[in-house]
C-alpha cells in the first residue's frame, strides 16, 4: 500500500528528467491539439447552449423559463431527484457496509451486479420496466384493474431514475471503506459505542467527502437521464415531462429559444456539479496530505 | 483470525439484506422480465425480428459508430491525459475539471448543443458545412455525440498509471542513445496500452447504449442515420414489443460481453501495474 503511494508522491515532486523531454515546439504542438479538441467538443457547445438561448436577450429568456408546462417540469425534475437520491445514498451506504466491512462468498459478483445498469442502454432499462408494469404483463393488468398507474406516469420516471443511478454513491463508497479499513470502527465498539454510534461518529466522518462526491454525481445523473424515461414518461407536458424531455417536445415544436432556455439550466446544472466536484477532490487531497503530514517528517 | 475479527462489527445482516433486496427489485427484477418475455418467442421468431433489414442497418450504423468514436477517444484521449500530466500551463487545472463535464452534462443538452453547432448555421457548420462536412443530421453526427459522450472515459483511465509511471525507465532510454519518438513507442506505449484499451471498451460500451445525445443530431433515417436504441422505442411506439424485446437483447447481449471483457482487461492493467 505504502510503495505505490510513495512513488506517486516522489515522480510528482521529481524534476523533469534529463533527455526523457520532449522538445519546446513538440511539447506546444502536444498542448495546442489537446486544447484544440477539448475546445471543440466540451468548450463550443456549452457556450453555443447560453448563447442560442440569450439570443433573443433576457426577457425572452426569461419568459421561456415562465411557461407553465415548463416550470411543471422543473418541478417534476426536482421531485424525481428528490426521492431517487436519498433512496441511492441509502443504498450505497448498505451496499458499501456490506461489502468493505465483511467478507463474504459471492462478493466480487454482487459488485459486477451494482455496476449493472451502467452497462445497460438507458432504452433498455426504459423498456423492461414498461415490460414488468405496462399492461403486457398479468402485473400490469392488475394494477390497472385496481387503477395504479405506474407505466407513462410519475413512479415509471421516479424507477427508471431508480435504476439508471443505482451505482452512483456505493462505488465511490466502497473503495473509500475498504481502505479505511475495521480497526476505527472495533476500536469505538470496544469502548462501548453501539453500532449505529460507531457509524455515525466513526465510519460516516471518515468517507463524508466521497460520499457527497457519490450523492452529487448521483443528483446530476438523475437530473439529467433522458433515454430511460423518454420511454416511460408518456410525453404529457405538464405532468410527466421532465426537463430533458421538456428540451426535446420544446425542440420539436421548433420552439429553439424555449429548448435552450431549458437546456441552459441543466448546463448549468452540470457546471455546479463540477464545481462541486472539484472542490471535493480539493478537499479530500488536503485531508489526505495532512494525514500524510506526520510520517512524511521523518527524514526520506 | 481475520475472519472473526470482521464479525466484531454489526450490521452485516441488516446491509446484506437490504442490499440484496433493493438490486433484486430495482435491477434484478425487471431484467428477469425481459428475459422470461424473449423465451415466450421462439428462436425463428427472435432471430427475424432481430435481423430485419432495418434492424442491420442499425446495428452497423450503431457499432460501427461506435467503434470510430472511440477510436477517436483512444487517441485524442492519450493526448489529452498525456498533456495534462507531463506539462504545465495556464488552464492545466481548469481543462481537467473539464474533462468530466460529459458525464455531468444532461446527454439531452449534449445533441442539442453539437447539433446547433454543426448545422448549416452553426458557429462550426458555418465554415464546414460549405466544405462538404456535415455534421448535424447525418451519420457523422453520431460520431461527433459519442465522441463526446465518450471523451472522459480514455483520460481518466490513462492519468493514473502515466501519474505513476517510472521516469527512470524513460531517462534510461534516452541515456541508451533513444531518441524521443522511439522511447515512446518501444517504452512509454507499451506500458500505456493496457489502460488505453480499458478506456477504448468503456467508451465503446457507453457509445453503443446511447440515445439522448444522438437522437437530436442523427437526422433519424431509416436505413441511414437511425441508431439502434432509436428502433427500440420506434418499434414500442408501434406497440411490436417482440421486435423491441429482439433487439434490446442484442444490445444487451454485447453489453453483457463487452462488461466481461472490460473486467478482464481491468484486472490485466492492475496487474501490469504491480
Amino acid at each position: 500500500m505504502a510503495g505505490p503511494l510513495r512513488s506517486r508522491l516522489q515522480s510528482a515532486a521529481a524534476a523533469p528528467a534529463r533527455g526523457a523531454e520532449e522538445s519546446g515546439l513538440a511539447r506546444r504542438l502536444l498542448i495546442g491539439l489537446a486544447v484544440v479538441f477539448l475546445g471543440v467538443f466540451l468548450l463550443l457547445p456549452l457556450a453555443n447552449v447560453f448563447a442560442q438561448a440569450l439570443q433573443k436577450g433576457w426577457d425572452t429568456y426569461l419568459a421561456a423559463l415562465r411557461e407553465p408546462d415548463t416550470r411543471a417540469a422543473v418541478r417534476l425534475t426536482l421531485f424525481v431527484a428528490a426521492v431517487a437520491v436519498p433512496l441511492n445514498t441509502l443504498f450505497g451506504l448498505a451496499a458499501a457496509w456490506a461489502i468493505a466491512k465483511f467478507e463474504f462468498r459471492g462478493k466480487a459478483l454482487l459488485v459486477t451486479l451494482i455496476d449493472l445498469p451502467f452497462s445497460i442502454s438507458p432504452v433498455v432499462a426504459g423498456l423492461i420496466y414498461l415490460l414488468l408494469f405496462g399492461l403486457q404483463s398479468p402485473l400490469g393488468r392488475w394494477l390497472d384493474a385496481h387503477d395504479i398507474r405506474i407505466v407513462f406516469a410519475v413512479p415509471g420516471i421516479v424507477l427508471a431514475t431508480l435504476f439508471v443511478t443505482v451505482p452512483f454513491v456505493a462505488r465511490e463508497l466502497i473503495p473509500l471503506m475498504q481502505s479505511t479499513g475495521t480497526e476505527q470502527e472495533q476500536a469505538a465498539l470496544t469502548l462501548g459505542a453501539s453500532g449505529w454510534r460507531t457509524f455515525w461518529y466513526v465510519t460516516l466522518p471518515s468517507v463524508k467527502w466521497g460520499l457527497l462526491y457519490g450523492i452529487i454525481l448521483c443528483n446530476a445523473r438523475a437530473m439529467g437521464e433522458f433515454g430511460a424515461v423518454s420511454v416511460l414518461s408518456g410525453h404529457i407536458s405538464g405532468q410527466t415531462e421532465t426537463m430533458p424531455l421538456r428540451v426535446e417536445k420544446l425542440y420539436h415544436e421548433y420552439n429553439a429559444t424555449g429548448a435552450f432556455a431549458v437546456a441552459s439550466l441543466l448546463a448549468l446544472l452540470a457546471l455546479l456539479t463540477l464545481v462541486f466536484k472539484s472542490l471535493l477532490e480539493w478537499k479530500q487531497q488536503r485531508d489526505f496530505a495532512r494525514a500524510q503530514q506526520a510520517p512524511a517528517d521523518t527524514p526520506s | 483470525m481475520a475472519a472473526r475479527a470482521f464479525r466484531v462489527l454489526p450490521g452485516f445482516g441488516l446491509t446484506l439484506g437490504y442490499t440484496l433486496s433493493y438490486l433484486g427489485l430495482i435491477v434484478l427484477l425487471p431484467l428477469a422480465m425481459l428475459l422470461l418475455r424473449l423465451l415466450d418467442l421462439s428462436w425463428a421468431e427472435c432471430w427475424r425480428l432481430a435481423t430485419t433489414e432495418r434492424a442491420l442497418a442499425a446495428y452497423r450504423l450503431t457499432f460501427g459508430a461506435s467503434f470510430i468514436a472511440a477510436l477517436l477517444n483512444a487517441v485524442f484521449g492519450t493526448l489529452v491525459a498525456w498533456v495534462l500530466v507531463r506539462y504545465q500551463f495556464p488552464g492545466r487545472r481548469f481543462l481537467d475539471a473539464l474533462v468530466d463535464f460529459p458525464f455531468a452534462l444532461p446527454t439531452a443538452v449534449a445533441g442539442l448543443a453539437l447539433s446547433s453547432l454543426f448545422a448549416a448555421n452553426g458557429w462550426l457548420g458555418r465554415w464546414l458545412v460549405p466544405l462538404g462536412i456535415r455534421g448535424a443530421f447525418t451519420p457523422l453526427g453520431v460520431v461527433l455525440a459519442l465522441t463526446f459522450i465518450g471523451l472522459p472515459f480514455v483520460v481518466r483511465t490513462l492519468q493514473p498509471v502515466l501519474q505513476n509511471f517510472e521516469r527512470e525507465v524513460e531517462e534510461a532510454a534516452a541515456t541508451l542513445g533513444a531518441s524521443r519518438l522511439r522511447t515512446f513507442l518501444t517504452i512509454i506505449a507499451p506500458t500505456l496500452l493496457p489502460a488505453v484499451l480499458t478506456g477504448f471498451a468503456l467508451a465503446l460500451a457507453r457509445a453503443i447504449g446511447e440515445y439522448g445525445s444522438v437522437i437530436f443530431i442523427a437526422g433519424n433515417k431509416p436505413y441511414e442515420s437511425e441508431i439502434a436504441p432509436l428502433l427500440i422505442v420506434i418499434r414500442l411506439e408501434e406497440y411490436d414489443y417482440p421486435g423491441a424485446i429482439a433487439i434490446a437483447a442484442v444490445l444487451l447481449a454485447v453489453s453483457f460481453v463487452l462488461l466481461a471483457v472490460i473486467n478482464l482487461l481491468e484486472r490485466w492493467v492492475s496487474a501490469w501495474q504491480h
